[in-house]
């Protein structure tokens, strides 16, 4: 029998909680000035904060793509995006992604109700945006293109090939290339 | 009126995912909701010296530390703790309750705290002390101190002797690594104490009311006093059959606090609950030159922990497909210093299918038989335990409709003869079975005067479609278009049901509905025949249906009195009905569903590197209620085999005792790129004998051989047969015979 000490071990800097900062962010078309401390990530500021839980926390690591966001247009993982370094930035949920009418529905919405491009639902925001990103960026051509621009969102239900269905349709409604 | 049942229709819930609008359990945003963060053990077996909560506590933020010292009081007997899916006899994991450690990253302490962040921080600041004990965590260094369990599958004949004799024995081991089912969503509970010792739990669960019974078992609360509900579950696979810590630990919070608290695990912490066993399986056949099967022994060692055994069919899989006279089954269990392992997606088949059907596709090289004929030779029309014919059981055009989607007569048999450029081409095929069980559920129909109509069980959807095949079933039953139907599920206080599990929620709602239906038509129809001048005067309760808002004679819609009009005339609102599934016992059949999967896999000849590049899975599942949501159920099926089959292990360091790839990236589960053709197909399989809808299940049998298909396919691309999955490039390349595992041989002997 040894004995052994866990968890983090000693720690000798201060317990203080880190003062907050003042951002001011565009959500979904909507101007939100918000004291935020240096260590909330925009996942959480979302979710916690301004009661946004269509974006999913699914790793918090960067990992599963469950978290993507549109900010200043670009998918990105608000998990691994600190909220202050973004002040003035523009971010698009999915819960503004229909320009922020409650009842009209995206055509990427639509395509993946359509092709049943989801069982649970979780990742299904995330991929959602992922794939309105993966549009603007007009690099996807083929559906080997897009599996493989997609493999950053990942869906354990495994619904991937309705996903890349969902998306060549949603693509050509939007008069993008495949 | 066209049949809802049997035809494509969108989730009813798709608009609530694909809007971000489904509430899932950790996103219920209350007032003064306190955020919870798990310590977990770092040490896999010893006890806790000493916990030291002084600088954790000093963050401004923190409200309090729970351990097992100062936590709320909670149950002390075992039958407290168990659950509808515990192990037999068991001792289940009590969380937080004592100093003693277990496993690998237990949870110790839960820090509550303001804000998410604040609890995550000085959670990292508590310091542990434990008095450490030497641990066991290797299946391989405990194989011999494995223990038969006890299984309803008995022996027939004497396998060894006839195995002895036969004209071909092929024997080999596989191994399927420790799996995890990585749901997207983490598992989450938001407790909420709303006075009076009365609490609303939002829990991740695939069981609503057992997670009710076990709350209320481990506090010793009423069950009219907790309410659970789990409206959205954002993927499960099996993880949450049983309830997890998280919903002991927010509650012990909310106890504790008396104010809501809120616990969501990190997908580290996520590997501290559940999990496939790890499982050897050893097969052994004897076969008559012509590929007849004499003897068929199966033997299987699988981890469990130290305080529950866990177990489930591996290997009586034959029993249900190949015709042979004797045949020997052996389940064993190894104790390691461990979480209990649990189901994962058709548990015992996923692993025990997987071996036979390598070990058939052996055969058939050895043989020189093609591979889908050694299954035809071998077909079974009765269950070979019982003797029982199937219900139903059409395997063979699963073999044939697959088999001519797929092109498998073009299949060149000899390994390493098909290539496409500098890639070699193999096609491999494996049969699948699960059981079509049906349980007890009871549901609640609600019809209005307004024509709506209100559906609701206590059941869950965790991904599976239960919300859409309820308003599809409902609507077909009330003559009803289904956007007017309401379905309400995942709330303990709705009708009863059991968990979401084992592919039975689909038959068992749909005849607890048709019940409940039966029940409104009849009252309809005795409303209806005392208005003057009913025209449906005489009627009996078979002559009428309920058809487009009204109740009618049938086949004579002149003969009809619109439902508000009926409820109008006697005055009431609304009409309420609630009945159960009310199976009728049949002792006299074999239940189960089938599949035939042939796969293609591509391998880059200098590289090692393997791609699935096409699946074919064909079904016999009964009636199929939503074709849509079925085919996405046999998919996702398909991409979980091609996981276990390729990708998915966990690593232990078992100088730690401990999970090394506790994340989703270094725990490999297939991404968009790894999955290109699947095709699903649903094969006619009427079935009046197992229930009256003839409907049979679809959540298992997807995977249910998918993982033997590619092994097998794996093989005949490149002549090397690897049996310790995943099938990895590095392992392609190993020298034949050798590999860590010596699992590298099998042996083929004729006499």
């Amino acid at each position: 029998m040894g004995s052994s000490i866990g968890a983090a071990g000693s720690r000798s800097e201060s317990q203080a909680k880190p003062a907050a900062i003042s951002i001011t962010l565009t959500v979904n078309g909507e101007s939100r000035t918000l004291s935020v401390a240096p260590w909330t990530t925009l996942l959480d500021l979302l979710r916690d904060r301004l009661d946004l839980t269509g974006t999913k926390k699914g790793c918090d690591h960067g990992q599963c793509g469950a978290c993507t966001v549109l900010l200043d247009g670009r998918r990105v993982t608000s998990c691994l995006t600190l909220a202050v370094m973004k002040d003035g930035a523009e971010i698009v949920t999915i819960e503004g992604l229909a320009n922020g009418d409650a009842d009209a529905l995206h055509p990427l919405q639509k395509a993946f109700i359509e092709h049943d491009a989801f069982q649970c639902g979780y990742c299904t925001p995330g991929q959602i945006c992922s794939a309105a990103g993966l549009i603007a960026e007009g690099r996807a051509k083929t559906a080997d293109d897009i599996r493989e621009l997609m493999s950053g969102n990942i869906c354990r239900c495994g619904a991937y090939p309705n996903i890349v269905a969902a998306i060549q349709e949603a693509m050509d409604a939007m008069g993008g290339r495949r | 009126m066209t049949s809802s049942i049997g035809t494509a229709t969108s989730r009813v819930d798709g608009r609530a995912k694909v809007t971000g609008r489904a509430k899932y359990a950790g996103e219920f945003n209350v007032p003064g909701l306190a955020y919870g963060a798990v310590v977990m053990s770092t040490i896999t077996k010893g006890r806790i010296a000493r916990i030291d909560t002084t600088q954790a506590l000093k963050v401004e933020g923190v409200i309090d530390i729970l351990t097992h010292d100062n936590r709320p009081p909670m149950a002390s007997d075992d039958k407290d703790y168990s659950d509808d899916v515990a192990p037999e006899g068991g001792s289940p994991f009590r969380p937080l309750y004592d100093d003693r450690i277990r496993f690998n990253r237990q949870p110790i302490a839960l820090v509550l705290a303001e804000d998410w962040e604040t609890a995550r921080f000085a959670a990292t600041l508590v310091q542990v002390h434990y008095e450490v004990e030497g641990f066991a965590t290797d299946l391989h260094a405990e194989l011999e101190r494995a223990r038969a369990v006890d299984k309803p599958v008995k022996p027939r004949g004497d396998a060894s002797k006839a195995l002895a004799r036969a004209a071909l024995r092929l024997s080999a081991d596989y191994l399927i690594p420790a799996e995890y089912h990585n749901p997207m969503e983490p598992f989450a509970a938001t407790v909420i104490w709303d006075g009076d010792g009365k609490l609303t739990i939002h829990d991740k669960t695939q069981g609503v009311q057992n997670v009710q019974r076990y709350v209320c078992g481990i506090f010793h609360l009423k069950p009219d006093d907790v309410r659970v509900t789990s409206p959205f579950v954002g993927g499960a696979f099996g993880s949450g059959l049983r309830p997890q810590y998280e919903v002991v630990l927010a509650t012990l919070g909310a106890l504790k606090l008396k104010r809501p608290v809120r616990v969501v695990l990190t997908r580290e912490e996520m590997y501290g609950l559940s999990y496939r066993p790890m499982t050897l399986e050893r097969l052994a056949l004897g076969a008559s030159a012509e590929g007849a099967l004499d003897a068929v022994m199966h033997e299987a060692i699988a981890m469990t922990s130290r305080n529950e055994d866990f177990s489930r069919n591996d290997t009586a899989w034959a029993e249900l497909l190949y015709k042979s006279s004797n045949a020997r089954y052996v389940h064993k269990l190894a104790a390691l210093d461990v979480v209990t392992p649990a189901d994962m997606r058709a548990p015992g088949a996923a692993t025990g299918v997987y071996a036979l059907e390598c070990a058939m596709d052996e055969l058939a090289v050895a043989l020189k038989l093609d591979p889908l004929e050694l299954r035809l030779r071998c077909y079974s029309e009765r269950d070979q335990g019982s003797g029982q014919p199937y219900s139903s059981k059409q395997l063979r055009e699963c073999y044939r409709q697959g088999a001519e989607a797929f092109g498998w007569a073009k299949r060149n048999a000899a390994p390493r003869s098909m290539r496409d450029g500098s890639e070699l081409v193999g096609w491999g095929m494996a049969t699948g079975v699960w059981e079509a069980l049906q349980m007890p559920f009871a549901t609640r129909i609600l019809l209005t005067a307004n024509g709506h109509v209100e559906v609701s069980c206590a059941a869950t959807d965790i991904g599976t479609g239960t919300y859409t095949v309820m308003a599809q079933v409902a609507a077909d039953m009330l003559g009803a278009p289904v956007d007017s139907i309401t379905v309400k599920l995942g709330d303990s206080s709705l009708p009863q049901a059991q968990v979401e599990g084992g592919s039975w929620t689909a038959a068992s709602v749909a005849h607890a509905i048709a019940n409940a239906a039966d029940d409104l038509r009849k009252e309809l129809l005795a409303l209806a025949q005392t208005m003057p001048n009913s025209p449906l005067q005489g009627l009996k309760l078979d002559d009428v249906v309920l058809a487009d808002g009204a109740i009618a004679a049938k086949g004579d819609t002149r003969r009809s009195i619109g439902l508000a009009d009926v409820m109008r005339q006697a005055g009431v609102e609304r009409i309420e009905k609630e009945r159960g599934s009310d199976f009728k016992e049949d002792d006299k059949h074999a239940h189960n569903t089938h599949s035939a999967v042939l796969a293609e896999v591509k391998v880059d000849e200098e590289l090692g590197v393997i791609r699935v590049t096409r699946v074919v899975n064909a079904v016999a599942a009964g009636r199929i209620i939503n074709t849509k949501t079925a085919t996405s159920q046999i998919m996702g099926g398909v991409v979980w085999g091609i996981g276990m089959a390729l990708h998915e292990e966990a690593l232990v360091d078992h100088a730690f005792g401990r999970v090394m790839n506790a994340n989703i990236a270094e725990y490999h589960v297939p991404v968009n790129a790894d999955i290109h053709e699947v095709k699903v197909i649903f094969v006619e399989e009427p079935d009046s004998v197992i229930n009256p809808l003839g409907i049979k299940g679809v959540g298992e049998i997807g995977i249910v051989g998918v993982a033997a298909a590619v092994a097998n396919a794996v093989y005949h691309a490149t002549g090397t047969r690897v049996r310790d999955l995943p099938i990895t490039l590095d392992k392609l390349a190993r020298p034949t015979g050798s590999g860590d595992l010596e699992l590298g041989q099998s042996r083929a002997a004729k006499q």
